[in-house]
């Protein structure tokens, strides 16, 4: 939205939005670029094709995740790999030549820091992974596609994901 | 047309997956990752003095597009692009399922299994409300989920990514291969 005015830089409160937002893998990279809101729509352009073909790839069919984990198919393994490769291709070149956005910022990566949390976590979301047969991307292309029971396992996730926050002090990470 | 409404193969789909990361990158600088708009729900409608929401979500309202546009796309696919075939799947997981009383092989997933009917059973309970809770808190607990670490991180060479990502695939085997199986008897 065109109103939010960043933290002063360096101030506390940048600082600690940093610190919060960091913690995440994503989240840190921000614009300083104050846009109206309709300039959002172009990732909803993105986002599209990116529905479209979650669907008719059947990577939002929980018959190819069991298939995954029972090493009953090669499809969910060739999507995965084939996107790595080409999002490692993409983010060489970018960095290499050092490109920029279509508004002319520098594309700017940070390196995750290891923690616990990412064996723990990533355990555990393996397991609902499994049961659910989503993953968070495939839970909103299932709810597209008219699958609105699954609205509900939507909801249960923003309840685990709203839980974890409220016990993140006393995990180990 | 029609062979767009056929089911995709898997280079065609991972490619188009891949090139969502320089897309976004390129559009405004954003890091493909879609878990966080979970969080940032959180952050903007149950915040509750939680340090871990206390955050301006409005700075990631783009990513709120973007599944907006993940939506729309699995509706688009799903009305213009409908495959009127049945759905194929291993003959060994169908034997199994049918095992469990699980025999509509029907769309995305069996209805026995995931419908509004089957969250008084307790297994679709469990699957429904329990994997969905899991796959939020885990993902958080993570840092992040497919598209954030297997994705994203492993296309920026970031090794804690593939730790994340290997667990991921550990908690799948063990779920897919020994607690599910249980599960399907309740």
């Amino acid at each position: 939205m065109g109103t939010i005015q960043p933290p002063p830089p360096g101030s506390a409160a940048e600082q600690a939005d940093f610190e919060v937002r960091s913690l995440d893998t994503i989240c840190v990279n921000e614009s300083q670029l104050q846009h109206p809101w309709w300039y959002n729509l172009k990732y909803t352009a993105v986002g599209i094709v990116f529905g479209i073909a979650f669907v008719k790839a059947e990577i939002v069919s929980w018959y190819r995740i069991q298939e995954m984990f029972r090493l009953a198919s090669f499809h969910m393994y060739g999507v995965i790999g084939t996107a790595v490769v080409i999002g490692a291709v993409s983010v060489f070149l970018i960095k290499k030549f050092r490109a920029r956005t279509m508004y002319g910022e520098l594309v700017t990566f940070h390196d995750k820091t290891f923690n616990k949390g990412q064996i723990y976590g990533g355990l555990l979301f393996g397991l609902g992974w499994a049961m659910t047969g989503a993953c968070p991307g495939p839970l909103f292309a299932q709810i597209g596609t008219g699958a609105l029971a699954v609205t509900v396992t939507l909801l249960s996730a923003i309840a685990g994901t709203w839980v974890y926050g409220y016990l993140r002090e006393r995990l180990p990470h | 047309m029609e062979l767009l409404s056929q089911p995709w193969p898997w280079w065609a789909a991972g490619m188009i997956i891949g090139l969502t990361v320089p897309a976004l990158l390129l559009l405004g600088n954003k890091h493909f990752g879609i878990s966080s708009n979970l969080r940032h729900v959180c952050a903007a409608c149950f915040p509750a003095s939680i340090k871990f929401f206390q955050y301006d979500w409005k700075k990631e309202l783009w990513n709120f597009f973007f599944i907006g546009g993940i939506l729309g796309g699995a509706a688009l696919a799903t009305v213009l692009l409908h495959d009127p075939g049945p759905v194929q799947i291993h003959p060994g997981l169908a034997n199994d399922l049918a095992a469990a009383g699980v025999t509509h092989i029907d769309g995305l997933a069996p209805a026995e299994l995931f419908s509004w009917e089957s969250l008084l059973s307790l297994r679709g309970l469990i699957l429904m409300v329990g994997g969905g809770f899991i796959v939020g808190f885990g993902a958080r607990y993570a840092g992040g989920c497919t598209s954030g670490h297997a994705i994203m991180g492993l296309s920026n060479l970031q090794w804690p990514s593939l730790v994340a990502t290997i667990f991921f695939l550990v908690g799948g085997f063990l779920m897919a291969n020994f607690i599910l199986p249980f599960i399907l008897t309740l």
